[in-house]
Order: C-alpha cells, then structure tokens, then sequence
C-alpha cells in the first residue's frame, strides 16, 4: 500500500509539475546565425580543446572517449593523454566530469547535464547564441544570468575571456524584453575572437552528438552514386522486358 | 533423380514457385501506384534484419537502455547505419502503407471479391502501429517515455475497467523498467506474426487475383495470351515481368531512403523528435508532447472531440473508430465499378477531400493545439467519417442505399450537428467568420455527398472497357 502511494504522489507531482524553469527554450530572443562547417578538422580541434579546458570540469560526455578525438578528429594519442586527460582516465575510456556529480548537485543546485547529446538536442543556432549570452545577474545564485536560456543554474565560465557584461531590458507592452548588452569589463579576446572560438565549440558539440555524421555524409554520396546507377540499369531491363508487352494491345 | 525432384516430390516448392511467381498471371496495366505493395514487403524483411542485429546490442532495462542505443551509434561497427535504417525504415513502412491503401481507395481495390484482402490488409496495419508503437519506447528518450504514457493513458479513460486495463497494459503504476521489458518482447514478437500475415494477404490476392488500375476482372475477360492458352488475355507472368518493374521501383526508392539515412536520418525531427536525445525523466514533463507523425491524423481526431459527461472516453472512441471504419469499406461502398476512373463525380471529389483532410489532421496532430487549430481538426474529423459514412448514398446509384445506407446518413446529419453545437456553444472565444465558415462547409457536403446524390440525382458512372487499357 506504501509503495502504490508513493507511486500516486509521484504520478501527483508529475502532473503538477510546471513546465520546468531548466528546460531550455521558449525564449523570445531573437538568435544570431552561424554556420558551422564539421569538415573544418582545426576548428573542431580548437573546440575539443576549448570543451576539455573548460566544460569537462563539472560536464561529462559519457558516451564520447578520448580515442574518438585521435581518430576523428586526428588529436595525436600523445597530446590526448598528456594535455586533454586530467583525471587517470585511459586512452579509451569516456570524458567524465571531474568534479563528482553529488558535489556539483549541491553546489549549483542540479548536476551539470551530460553533453554527449546537447548537440542534438539542441540545434546549433541555439547553443552559439547561448554561450555568447550570458550576463552579469545579481540577483542570481550563481551571479550570472542568460539571455537565451533563463534563469540558467550555470555561471559564465568563460568570462575572462569574453569580459563581464550587463543586460539592458526595455518594456514592450508592458513585459520585459531584452534590448542589448553592456560592456563592464574588457576580456582577454576581442568581441569576434571570442565569437569564432565559440563557433569552433558549438562545431565541437554538433560532432560530439553525432560523431557517425562526419562519415555519413561522405559514404551517402558514395551510395546516391551508385543508386542512381542501379535506378538507370534497372530501368532499361525493366524496358527491355516489357518491350513486347506494351505493344501487343 | 535429381535434387530438385527429391524435394518436389517431399514439397511443392516447384508448384509455389509456378503458382506465386512464373505462372501468376498479373494484369499488363499496373501503373505508378502498384509499386508500395512490393516495397512495403521489402522494408518489412528490412525491418526484421536490422532489427535482430540491433537487438544483438540493445538492452531493455530503464537503467541500460539509453546507453546501449547511444553504444550502438557510437561503438558498435556500423551500428549508427543500421539504427538509422531501422529508425528510417519504420517511417517509410507507413508512407508506403499510407500509399498502398490509398491505391486500393482509388482503384476499389478492396470491393467484391477482395474483401478478405482489405481485412487482412487493415490487420496487418493494426499491427504494424502496435509494433511501431512498442518499439518507439525502446530508446528511452523523454519522447518515448512520455508519448508511451500518453497513449496507455489513453485506456484509463474506459469505463470501470479502465484503470485496471492501463496497468495491466504497463504492468506498473507508471511506465517503467517492467513496461520497459514487455514492450520489448511484443515489439520483437509482432513483426513474425506481420509476416503470416502478409503470407496471408498475399494468398488470398492470389486466389481472386490482382485488380488494376481500370478494375476490370481480368480473369472474366478473353483468356489466351502467349505463355498459355488458359491464362487470361490481359495478364503477363508476374516473374520476370513485375520483378523486374518492381526492381526498377526499388531502386528508385532505394534512393529517398538512404538520402534520409545519410543524409537527414532525424528529418527535421518527425521521424527521430528532438526531445529522444534526452534520458527519459518521469519528474520532467517535455513542454509539447506529440506521436510520430505516423499516428497523428489519429491523435488529431482524438484531441477533436472534446470530454463529455464527466469522461475523456468519447476522443479515444472515435479514434477507434477512425481506424475501424476502414474495415468496412467494401460494404460501404456500392458503386456498380471498381475502378476511380470510371467512377461518378462526386466519388471521386470526395476521394480527393478525404485525402487532403487525412494529411491536414496529420499535420494538425504534431501541433500544440490552440482554440483555431482545434475547431479545423474537429471539422476535419467530421469531413473523415462522412467520407465513410454518406458512401453509400454518393457511390451508389440511387436505389442500393439500402437500409444501412439511410441509417448512416441519419450518423451524418447527427454527426454534423454535434459539431455545430461545439462551433457555436463550447467555443466562444472562436471567430464568427471561422463558425460561419464551417457550418456552411459541413452542411454542403451534407447536401452535395449525402442528399444529392442519394435522393436527387444520383452519380453517373462512366462505361468500364471490355479489357484493360493501356
């Protein structure tokens, strides 16, 4: 009888639950554009660099290994162990956060999510413009805030390189919409550096969700090519066959 | 003797071979839409190869289950190739089932004497949404977690045994690990039935023979042709002639599937949705909830109608009932011809209409509903049954209605003012325009299908050939 009450509440709570404020989305900031290119071997390198020195400390990727970055992305084995890997993990093992999941749970008051698949979940439009949005927040627990994704548990990571800056928001029809953003303090990089290596991380994060799609695409074509032969072949057997039916009526 | 006269003798593959195969006389005019049923065996076997190598590596348990999908993409040798085949596959089955069926609206393919192949037919598609249904929660994302809750869902709102029947169904309180593990034992037990199935469709179209784009019955017409004297005129073996029409049909379609594989498995999110790249989550409700677009239609009819005396039944009834009235479509059906073409006019827009509504409620049924989307998905829901329920009284020609024909167009009528009483009672916050609209659609289609036809001035047929054209 215990457990069918807990199993009432839980299914209670679910219901009520409100859409949660974690979920991502459902922002009306307009997102800038960016094209990513996961061909560009340098720029998926420069973001798996950028993701181990900064994200892999409180995010994991369970589902990524370090190998994968030697044979994708061409990462000597050498330079993965001696400059990527921080932990005693092994050349095959997978990235996991270094900091324990418990502890990162009480400190920012939920785990990191994993980042294996944000790239897919998320488009690529949205994750750029998500790491070039943060702001600074007092009223926040973390100090920090973000324009594309609210209220956000995580602070701005990355502010010594981008620079500190403020959100200014104007009343349109009587509710806060986000105008632009003020600098407070310059960062170590200029304001496009700081974008193209941003870019260069959401290419990473796009490749990490799919690794598979560096070579679909190239075996794709390869496999259009020869349908499209087959699709010819089979067609002028088909009309040698029914040469004589098609006629006979 | 020979190897071959060993088995022969012990079992008639010689004879299937002739019987199926090299003697199974087809008529000559199959056209363009005579492709899907061959395709759709094609992905079935697709289905099943890819799916025995698939579940070499998948684990059915809550805790393994995601991470086994994502070892398979990642780890497992052309795992990736394979899971998007199967992922692919699964929604090329149903466009090729959606066209196969909308062939056999066209060409009367299910009317005297292929009743039984239309009813094996709609089994097979029961199961395949059974199957696809159960298979759609093995990847244990938050869409499948949620849409699995959301359809077994669906069975609490039956009366007194509702409750009993959803639990039953999930073998827990909530979808679970348990859920889990039995719909992994249907969704690999279904598609082996599927196969008898098939088995069986296909025997019973081999009995009465294949129909044609012209319905004519050509095994009453001219016998003689010149691979035998008894055969009929009009047909040609079905080897080599449509194995190799249906190679050159698969090669074609060989090529929209595997530019989804390569090149756009997640197609725009409605064959892999977005929100199934994250673990499900029972404490996490996804902000917007929809089926794969394969069951939409269907989900769009279920949100149409609204609850009623206290109970959410009536939506899932007329779901149900959606699906089920296809069952009965050779008897609804009293054209004296088979075929669209020589059909009277009014039959032939109404096809058009009903075919337009099913992909709109489709449509409709992938988005949030709002108070202007739910008003077109209950009128469109009314243009569905009519189209089943006025055929008596539009293909007929005037005096076989019969009965039958009179009390489904008394369903109609009723049908009709049910959702005028939603139009103009249930939804204030709906524009005039858009009621005003509706009403005068549903009652002309009323009118011009129903009335018309049935007790005005029937439809005129045109004269059937002799023998198949073309």
């Amino acid at each position: 009888m215990r457990i069918v009450m807990k199993k009432v509440c839980i299914l209670l709570l679910t219901a009520l639950l409100p859409v949660s404020s974690l979920a991502a989305g459902g922002s009306s900031v307009k997102l800038e554009h960016v094209e990513i290119n996961l061909n560009d071997t340098h720029a998926l390198q420069n973001g798996a660099k950028i993701f181990v020195n900064y994200c892999l400390g409180c995010h994991s990727a369970e589902y990524m290994r370090y190998n994968r970055l030697t044979k994708d992305l061409g990462i000597p084995e050498e330079l993965v162990l001696k400059d990527m890997i921080s932990s005693d993990a092994k050349i095959g093992d997978p990235m996991n956060a270094i900091m324990p999941a418990e502890k990162s749970a009480d400190w920012f008051g939920v785990t990191p999510p994993d980042l294996s698949l944000t790239g897919r979940l998320h488009d690529a439009k949205w994750l750029y413009n998500y790491f070039i949005s943060f702001y600074v927040d007092p009223n926040s627990v973390s100090g920090w805030n973000n324009t594309v994704f609210e209220n956000v548990a995580m602070p701005h990571v990355l502010a010594d390189m981008q620079g500190r800056r403020a959100a200014v928001f104007k009343e349109v029809d009587g509710k806060k919409e986000f105008d632009r953003f003020e600098v407070l303090t310059e960062g170590t990089m200029s304001d496009e550096e700081f974008k193209s290596q941003m870019k260069d991380l959401t290419a990473y994060l796009v490749y990490m969700g799919e690794p598979a799609k560096l070579k679909r695409v190239k075996y794709g074509i390869y496999v259009m090519l020869f349908l499209f032969l087959l699709a010819g072949l089979s067609w002028m057997l088909k009309k040698e066959y029914w040469r004589d039916i098609k006629s006979s009526h | 003797m020979s190897f071959n006269d060993w088995v022969n003798e012990r079992l008639p593959v010689g004879q299937a071979i002739k019987d199926h195969l090299t003697e199974y006389y087809a008529p000559k005019n199959f056209n363009f839409w005579y492709f899907f049923g061959a395709l759709s065996l094609v992905v079935l076997i697709l289905q099943i190869v890819t799916g025995v190598l698939l579940a070499m590596n998948y684990k059915p348990d809550a805790e393994l289950a995601f991470a086994s999908v994502e070892y398979i993409m990642r780890d497992v040798w052309g795992g990736w190739f394979v899971r998007y085949m199967h992922s692919t596959g699964a929604s090329f089955f149903f466009i090729l089932i959606y066209l196969h069926m909308f062939r056999g609206l066209l060409y009367g393919s299910y009317k005297n004497p292929r009743e039984l192949i239309w009813i094996f037919g709609m089994v097979i598609y029961i199961a395949m949404m059974a199957t696809a249904f159960f298979g759609y929660l093995l990847p244990w994302g938050q869409m499948s977690f949620w849409g699995a809750q959301v359809i077994v869902n669906l069975f609490e709102t039956l009366p007194i045994i509702g409750e009993s029947l959803s639990q039953w169904i999930r073998g827990d309180y909530v979808i679970s690990d348990i859920t889990l593990n039995r719909f992994y034992a249907f969704h690999y037990l279904i598609p082996f039935i599927l196969v008898g199935l098939v088995v069986l469709h296909i025997l019973a179209l081999h009995q009465v023979g294949s129909n044609n784009p012209d319905g004519v019955e050509i095994k009453k017409g001219p016998k003689g042709n010149k691979w035998s004297k008894d055969a009929p005129a009009d047909g040609v073996p079905f080897h080599p002639y449509y194995t190799v029409k249906d190679i050159m049909g698969l090669s074609v379609f060989l090529i929209f599937f595997f530019a989804v594989v390569f090149f756009m498995p997640e197609m725009g999110g409605y064959f892999i949705e977005q929100p199934n790249f994250e673990p499900a989550n029972p404490l996490k409700t996804p902000e917007h909830i929809a089926p794969v677009w394969y069951f939409t239609p269907y989900y769009a009819i279920l949100r149409a109608v609204p609850s009623f005396a206290g109970t959410q039944v009536w939506g899932v009834l007329a779901m149900g009932a959606a699906i089920a009235v296809f069952f009965f479509l050779p008897w609804l059906d009293r054209s004296p011809v088979k075929s669209v073409r020589y059909k009277g006019p009014s039959t032939r827009l109404y096809l058009i209409i009903f075919a337009v509504a099913f992909l709109v409620l489709g449509w409709l049924g992938t988005l949030p509903p709002t108070t202007g989307y739910t008003a077109m998905s209950q009128f469109l829901t009314v243009v569905y049954f009519l189209f089943f329920f006025l055929m008596p009284c539009y293909s007929g020609t005037g005096d076989n209605k019969g009965m039958s024909g009179l009390v489904l167009f008394v369903i109609s009528v009723l049908l009709y003012l049910g959702a005028l009483f939603l139009w103009w009672v249930q939804t204030p916050d709906l524009a005039l325009s858009i009621k005003v609209l509706y009403t005068l659609l549903g009652a002309a289609i009323l009118l011009y299908f129903g009335v018309r036809p049935g007790w005005i001035k029937p439809d005129a047929v045109k004269p059937v050939p002799e023998r198949v054209t073309g």
